[in-house]
């Protein structure tokens, strides 16, 4: 391993960065373009992301003061619009045509779980259990999504009071540590998601990178002077680990200027620079994959969507079952992310701190395998 | 054998049914300007990348500068510089940015760099359109840039692969001088060429190769005065019945 070597090629990939307008697009101006365009669709600032974005059916069998406050709180949220139903099945038949986005039913004994918690709040023992059914448009990735941790929410504060959130709660009800009573547009729960969606383009451009320089003859040129193998990939590494750190400063501004404002600290930013860069290096892994099997730049366009696609349906800002996106790397920093960003939790808690550690598990595997198979395969064809 | 010459024992390079290589052996002394002369598809290639590291022969030993290619490749890249037959260069770095990159993958310093830099792009009467990007060279400021890209090093030995190939008479006539002023420095240089104007005019001696094996080995006097020949085209029709350029 050569510094100067390894400086010098790295220079040289910064350089293509800047200079050529397709790489250019694809690693700097495609993700300000996307959170631009996807802010001002969805987010505070565009018309569908405002203030009321879902219609709610409510069927209510309760009918006391319980019930009122709970659809006076849904109300009052801003972002749902309700409308009452004396039936479920009146409710249903206007959630399949599409002039609700879903409905809930208040069960009958919804008062008596209140007021048994509110007799004794200590003893779970004691208390009537009640569910409120919830049912949306499954129709709508989106609404199915948003929905109903903003339902689970609302009726978090009903029970325990909006103060009460943000001290420890004897009675859990399931929803992640920290949350606060903020309105989420369709832009905030699909920014976490855009941080890994613009770092799983690396794959395309290592991939195009190593194999131009391949059929070019630029690999074998450089393979007659002293350089290692090692210092070319290294150098390569390092710059693509550097277009990453620019694409998440990227996506951080715009995504604040569209109004985004994650419920974190300076720690929960830096966390995401590495965590993004984790997957950056997963990305470049796939990227030396897919050189070593393509043998023309086309090829390697074509091949390398075979690690894109994936990652970007089931590991960014498409709802997709856990168990589905849990099959790809991009899957957990979206989930870490989203669980800093949107619902507050610290770098430090157990649920991000297990999708750092299988993320450095992905990265270890697949760099090593894309070193390991570029090695023997990829630099001549 | 002195140092910095070559010395090739029995090369063979088969690639499947193929044979490239065909037990191939001569020696180039230090300081030599050696050609290796034979149409398309003859070997000259294959042989200059088995000596260059990128191959490995399937038989045969050869040592570069008095180093063993099997043991001291690591050793050979640092003392010798290679002019590949398609000009490889990165069109989106200026020309001299593309001899710069070169230079640092060689270990050299920036003064050094800059210094040989200057020096080689004057020499090709590149100094102006070094600034330019790579991309927008015509073919001849191609060749010309990527010949300074494999001598950026001062390389005690230069591989020139057909270094000459699609240039006009006036960028030909002056990389001749250059690669004359190499031998003028005491470098050894191996040069492949299926140029006959050019194998006479610049080389010390000449191997004549076809089909992977050394066929005629001497100067070019030598040569053509064995065969009774007018020209070393002439030679390799003596020997062969076929012309060099078929």
């Amino acid at each position: 391993m050569n510094l100067q070597r390894i400086y010098s090629l790295m220079k040289k990939d910064l350089k293509k960065l800047v200079r050529v307008p397709a790489t250019l697009f694809l690693a700097l101006i495609f993700p300000l373009i996307l959170t631009g365009a996807f802010g001002f669709a969805f987010g505070s600032l565009g018309g569908a992301g405002g203030e009321v974005a879902y219609t709610i059916g409510i069927v209510d069998l309760d009918e006391t003061i319980w019930a009122e406050y709970f659809i006076g709180n849904l109300t009052e949220s801003e972002v749902l619009e309700t409308k009452s139903y004396d039936t479920s099945v009146e409710a249903e038949d206007d959630l399949s045509q599409g002039i609700i986005d879903a409905f809930l039913v208040i069960p009958e004994n919804f008062s008596n779980s209140f007021n048994s918690y509110n007799l004794n709040p200590t003893n779970a023992s004691t208390w009537v259990n009640s569910t409120v059914e919830l049912t949306v448009d499954q129709g709508s990735m989106i609404v199915s999504a948003a929905i109903p941790p903003l339902v689970q929410q609302i009726l978090a504060e009903t029970l325990y009071g909006k103060q009460s959130m943000i001290v420890a709660q004897p009675v859990q009800i399931g929803t992640p540590e920290g949350i606060e009573a903020d309105h989420f547009t369709q832009f905030d729960l699909m920014a976490p998601g855009m941080f890994a969606f613009a770092a799983i383009f690396l794959t395309m451009i290592v991939a195009e990178g190593f194999v131009e320089e391949r059929t070019e003859g630029l690999l074998r040129r450089i393979q007659v002077t002293p350089t290692s193998p090692t210092d070319v990939i290294l150098s390569s590494v390092t710059a693509n680990m550097i277009t990453a750190v620019l694409q998440v400063a990227i996506i951080f501004i715009m995504a604040n200027l569209m109004g985004f404002n994650p419920l974190t600290d300076l720690s929960g930013y830096i966390f995401a620079f590495v965590i993004v860069l984790l997957l950056a290096l997963c990305n470049i892994g796939f990227g030396l994959i897919t050189a070593s099997i393509a043998k023309t730049p086309g090829a390697a366009t074509g091949i390398s969507f075979m690690f894109i696609l994936p990652q970007m349906f089931l590991g960014t800002f498409v709802p997709v079952p856990d168990a589905v996106g849990q099959l790809v790397p991009a899957y957990y920093v979206t989930d870490a992310l989203t669980s800093i960003f949107l619902r507050g939790a610290a770098i430090t808690s157990e649920k991000v701190l297990l999708d750092l550690v299988i993320m450095i598990g992905f990265c270890v595997v697949i760099i090593l395998a894309g070193i390991t198979v570029f090695a023997k395969f990829g630099r001549e064809k | 054998m002195k140092e910095n010459g070559i010395k090739l024992q029995n090369i063979v390079k088969k690639f499947d049914d193929i044979t490239a290589v065909d037990d191939l052996s001569f020696e180039v002394e230090a300081g030599e300007l050696f050609g290796l002369l034979g149409p398309n598809g003859a070997g000259k290639t294959t042989t200059i990348k088995i000596l260059t590291g990128l191959l490995k022969p399937t038989s045969g030993e050869a040592k570069v500068g008095g180093y063993d290619l099997k043991k001291s490749i690591g050793k050979i890249k640092e003392m010798i510089g290679v002019c590949p037959q398609e000009p490889a260069f990165y069109p989106y770095l200026t020309g001299r940015e593309n001899v710069e990159l070169f230079g640092n993958l060689h270990g050299m310093s920036k003064t050094k760099i800059k210094e040989r830099a200057e020096e080689l792009l004057a020499k090709v009467g590149l100094v102006e359109g070094a600034t330019r990007k790579a991309g927008k060279y015509s073919g001849g400021m191609v060749r010309r840039i990527s010949l300074v890209m494999a001598l950026i090093n001062d390389p005690d030995i230069a591989f020139l692969d057909e270094p000459t190939v699609a240039m006009d008479v006036q960028s030909r006539r002056a990389t001749w001088d250059f690669i004359r002023d190499l031998k003028t420095q005491g470098k050894t240089v191996v040069l492949t060429t299926h140029y006959i104007e050019e194998a006479e005019m610049l080389c010390d001696r000449v191997g004549i190769i076809d089909r992977g094996k050394l066929i005629a080995l001497n100067t070019p006097k030598a040569l053509m005065a064995e065969y009774d020949a007018k020209d070393l085209e002439d030679v390799f029709i003596k020997i062969t019945g076929r012309k060099i350029r078929e």
